[in-house]
């Protein structure tokens, strides 16, 4: 794919709508359910998911171009992206609670929440099934974990309308946030047709 | 080079290096926190009440120790937190004044007169905002337990239609202050056992009409206490806790019983 403004755009709709991690490719549900109780928070886990899945792209693309596929070792993508993933989040961690105390105190705590969460891992897989160089990977982190923020936020939202409404006893708690997660990505089917791919 | 081979030194190589990584960072961007800091956390009552105005008792142990914040902020810790914050901090422990929630009404079912009756869902902050309230008075108790529900030390139930608070378990967390949607509950000295509880602004006859125990601004507790410490402000009488004597005067003149006198039964 080359680098065009049209491509730009499409592509960015495809990530964030019409092949939306959570709602049509069902990764990240645990956090997408976990931390969805406030829109703050869930806020918060999505900006932080958006800069892991973005760094994650970069480096699994490098360790995957540059390390596993000239010694034949593509087999091994998944375990060492696990590897990578893990040990890149832990530096952050590091790295921002020394820097950046203000974004650690804001993020910090999601970031560990984030060291085994599959849509990290399944961006970078993906990645590689796609055969997307090093600019179209990162897009497709940085686009796929804004489609996570969106769909996170959404939830929220609602949840925090839940909070005051009268749902029937049954229902109450998780049930009504799995009906509800199962009724936004039916709604998110209608952004099927805008898919190129 | 043999496939198994190649695999185990490329995982294990990647591992090695993203340890050795992980080991300099952490060295390098090692940050030292102040032992007080754990200490002091410890010391405080744990409850993440948010009494010292603080988010959390995290937050308030930082303030503590960066100097930010007075040691004796934490009110459910009372005496036994302030002794060991100031191990802490080094610092001379001051007297902390015993806090106590206190409800300034009266309105048992009875005394003040109703609107209608409520049927709604069973909070206050649902009900005042129906008309005003089921009760005629509007600066009442509402009586459906919205402080009973956020109190987390069982201090609080509704007798008659009113909140009742034990004021033994009461820690003066002030919880329920803020939960309240009608401020009927204040943080009072514990020691100050006279209270005007009473906190209609509504002209004198306005307020007898709908309550029995409202305060009608009559002024008699004013000429009554000697030591300047009730006054009638907005149409209610306000005691100055720092003035006042628990003498009880003012308890004797009240024609409406609206000033109340805590009697200890011990």
């Amino acid at each position: 794919m080359t680098f065009t403004l049209s491509n730009f755009l499409l592509f960015m709709v495809n990530c964030i709508l019409t092949n939306n991690f959570i709602f049509s490719r069902y990764l990240g549900c645990c956090p997408f359910l976990g931390v969805s109780n406030k829109v703050e928070t869930a806020a918060g886990m999505g900006i932080a998911v958006t800069f892991v899945m973005g760094l994650a792209s970069l480096f699994t693309y490098v360790v995957y171009h540059y390390i596993l596929l000239p010694l034949g070792l593509s087999y091994l993508d998944t375990i060492s992206f696990i590897l990578v993933i893990a040990s890149l989040v832990q530096f952050v961690e590091m790295f921002m609670k020394k820097s950046m105390p203000a974004l650690y105190n804001a993020l910090g705590i999601y970031l560990p929440l984030i060291t085994t969460n599959c849509a990290v891992l399944g961006v970078t897989i993906l990645n590689i099934d796609n055969n997307y160089n090093l600019l179209w990977s990162v897009l497709n982190g940085v686009f796929g974990a804004l489609g996570f923020l969106l769909a996170i936020v959404l939830m929220a939202g609602v949840r925090e309308r839940l909070e005051s409404s009268n749902i029937p006893e049954t229902f109450k708690g998780f049930p009504i946030s799995l009906i509800i997660a199962g009724l936004m990505s039916v709604a998110f089917l209608g952004f099927a047709g805008l898919g190129v791919n | 080079m043999n496939p198994i081979l190649a695999a185990v030194l490329v995982l294990g190589g990647m591992g090695a290096i993203f340890g050795l990584v992980l080991t300099f960072a952490s060295k390098k961007f090692a940050i030292i926190e102040d032992e007080r800091l754990s200490l002091a956390r410890e010391a405080l009552a744990g409850a993440n009440c948010g009494a010292c105005g603080y988010p959390g008792c995290d937050a308030y142990a930082e303030a503590v120790i960066k100097g930010e914040a007075e040691i004796n902020l934490c009110t459910p810790g009372g005496q036994k937190t302030l002794e060991a914050l100031s191990d802490v901090m080094g610092a001379k422990a001051e007297q902390t004044e015993a806090k106590v929630a206190r409800v300034l009404c009266q309105g048992e079912t009875g005394v003040v007169k109703q609107r209608y009756v409520y049927n709604g869902p069973q909070t206050c902050h649902i009900a005042v905002g129906m008309a005003g309230g089921p009760s005629m008075c509007a600066w009442g108790c509402v009586g459906l337990g919205d402080c009973v529900r956020v109190c987390r030390y069982d201090a609080m139930k509704i007798e008659n239609g009113i909140v009742v608070i034990d004021e033994d378990k009461c820690t003066a967390c002030g919880m329920c202050v803020k939960e309240c949607p009608r401020s009927v509950i204040k943080l009072l000295p514990k020691k100050a056992l006279v209270a005007a509880r009473c906190q209609n602004a509504a002209a004198p006859r306005d307020a007898r009409a709908v309550c029995d125990k409202a305060c009608i601004a009559c002024k008699r507790c004013e000429k009554a206490c000697q030591f300047d410490a009730i006054h009638v402000i907005n149409n209610c009488a306000v005691i100055d806790p720092l003035k006042c004597t628990q003498c009880g005067e003012c308890v004797n003149v009240c024609p409406t019983k609206c000033i109340d006198q805590v009697v200890y039964t011990e």
